[in-house]
């Protein structure tokens, strides 16, 4: 199968690559996927308590280019973004962004589903700290 | 002087030898007479390439040139021994036994048979990719007509005992059909060392060209009879009518020559290859899972799984260099490869997997550079891998709670 250009630009030059310290309080932490489907991917926020905005965001991923370039994009597009604004990104968007096929919008809808995970986990850390 | 893409897929298909082409050329110009054409140099000329075709395959496997039935390749050699002998033996019995790791030209002929009322077993393979010859032998019934297990798997290689089910097909009075497609110019194939009664084989994976095969039906010892699954004009003893491809028939006799002078020391030089690529990787990664016995193996054939890597992701990497992976996000199915799901070692080895198929036109030098770029893109992932990270900080992935989705 062809790739697009996006995809492997991700590929080759993935952006946000690594962890951020998990018990951090202002660090969300997202786990999804499973290694016996194929695809596991980590997505890490930190959230500017103050501001409410995503300072730092970083990923790693087990899955085909797809899911790894969907991953980096969501990094990319999370920084910036406010805790609210971040959970407003579909997996639509990044299918449009990195013109994935039908059969990889599974990999995108892993990406949106750890962008989920790791706000909530962030959330339910804030909540158990005041 | 390296060329890319580095082709390193020789179980998929292999690259036409030039002296299979060169022998082909003058039968698609000059001498492109119909091989049944009984009254003209035309056909004479044909034919004479078809007979002189025929004993070069069947000198490759120890048979009489009466015993090879050409056919369009593997699939249907497959299909034709299967439904062949399954019709024609229906009466004496509906019973077939099969394993789970066969191509999928044996394993739907199959399902379509039990559809048709037959009873088929799928032995199980062990750990290293074999069927074991006691469940076999257990398996086998008063109703049981055909036994038909692979000589050597496509994607781990392995090679199956033939000589002992043949020895027990024998004993029981049962029919033995083997698809020795990816076995037969490679490795030493004898239909009657092995008590083979019916052996697929295609050209195009003994660099010779593609859509052309031969099913060896025996004819002595006893004597196999098959119903046809293509009618018309009695080509090929009745057993598969249609013009004959002259042309591929001439190649893959070329073919089946070159392999039987040859394959004594290529099959050498296939395997110093394949183990230095092995020992490259292992030199510098780890986490290597080998996928089938190493003991028991097609000289060319390497299958690893690099753990905590996705095979896709890995294929895309290394992508100056034509392999295949088991992973499923590599299959139209999204289904990671069953041959290795029937190892029983997990889904996620199986996701991680690389078959590389060595062929006679590879090179050391093509080795070294295949075993480097692996190491890097491979280190590379793993700094990437979640699983990677997680196992390297002590978490035991198989005790973790994972969300599926
Ligand atoms: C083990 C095995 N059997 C059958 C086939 C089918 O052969 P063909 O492509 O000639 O139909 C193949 C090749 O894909 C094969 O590897
Ligand atoms: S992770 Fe399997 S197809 Fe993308």
């Amino acid at each position: 199968m062809a790739y697009s250009e996006k995809v492997v630009d991700h590929f080759n030059n993935p952006r946000n690559v690594g962890s951020l310290p998990k018990q951090d309080p202002t660090v969300g932490t997202g786990l999804v996927g499973a290694p016996e489907c194929g695809d596991v991917m980590k997505l890490q926020v930190k959230v500017n308590p103050e501001t409410g905005v995503i300072d730092e965001a970083k990923f790693k991923t087990f899955g085909c280019g797809s899911a790894i370039a969907s991953s980096s994009l969501a990094t990319e597009w999370l920084k910036g973004k406010t805790v609210d604004q971040a959970l407003a990104i579909k997996n639509t968007d990044i299918v449009a962004e990195l013109a994935l096929p039908p059969v990889k919008i599974h990999c995108s809808v892993l990406a949106e589903d750890a962008i989920k995970a790791a706000i909530a986990d962030y959330k339910k850390k804030q909540q158990a700290g005041q | 002087m390296l060329k890319f893409p580095i082709y390193f897929d020789n179980h998929a298909t292999s690259p036409v030898d030039p002296r299979v082409l060169e022998a082909m050329l003058p039968y698609f110009t000059e001498r492109f007479g119909n091989a049944a054409s009984r009254n003209h140099k035309y056909g004479w000329e044909a034919e004479e390439a078809v007979e002189q075709a025929r004993k070069q395959i069947a000198d490759l496997i120890g048979a009489s040139p009466k015993e090879i039935v050409f056919t369009s390749g593997a699939t249907e050699s497959d299909n034709l021994a299967i439904r062949g002998a399954a019709y024609m033996y229906r009466e004496k019995g509906d019973h077939i036994i099969t394993a789970v790791t066969e191509h999928k030209a044996v394993i739907d002929t199959c399902k379509r048979l039990e559809k048709e009322g037959f009873r088929v077993t799928y032995l199980p393979v062990k750990k290293d990719g074999l069927v074991d010859l006691g469940q076999l032998r257990a398996a086998i019934t008063e109703k049981t007509v055909l036994i038909t297990i692979m000589t050597a798997n496509n994607e781990i290689g392995v090679l199956q005992p033939i000589a002992e089910i043949g020895a027990i097909a024998k004993e029981k009075g049962v029919l033995f059909h083997t698809d020795a497609v990816q076995a037969v110019g490679k490795v030493p194939f004898d239909v009657n060392a092995l008590n083979v009664h019916m052996a697929s084989i295609t050209a195009h994976k003994m660099y010779g060209p593609k859509g052309i095969g031969a099913l060896y039906v025996r004819r002595r010892n006893p004597r196999v009879l098959l119903t046809p699954i293509i009618e018309g004009g009695g080509h090929e003893r009745g057993m598969r009518s249609g013009t004959l491809n002259v042309p591929g028939i001439v190649g893959f006799g070329k073919a089946a020559e070159i392999c039987r002078l040859e394959m004594a020391a290529e099959s050498v030089r296939m395997q110093a290859l394949r183990d230095r690529l092995n020992r490259k990787l292992h030199e510098r990664l780890d986490e290597l899972y080998i996928n089938g016995s190493m003991d028991h193996r097609l000289p060319g054939n390497l299958n690893i799984s690099f753990a905590y890597v996705e095979g896709e992701s890995l294929l895309m990497g290394i992508n100056d260099v034509a392999v295949s992976s088991g992973s499923a996000c590599t299959s139209a199915s999204l289904e990671p490869s069953y041959v290795l799901k029937a190892l029983g070692a997990g889904d996620e080895l199986a996701h991680s997997s690389i078959r590389f198929g060595l062929g006679r036109f590879n090179t050391e030098e093509e080795v070294d550079y295949v075993a480097d770029k692996l190491v890097s893109v491979v280190s590379k992932l793993r700094e990437m891998s979640p699983l990677y990270e997680m196992v390297k900080d002590g978490v035991d992935l198989s005790k973790m709670q994972w969300s599926a989705h």
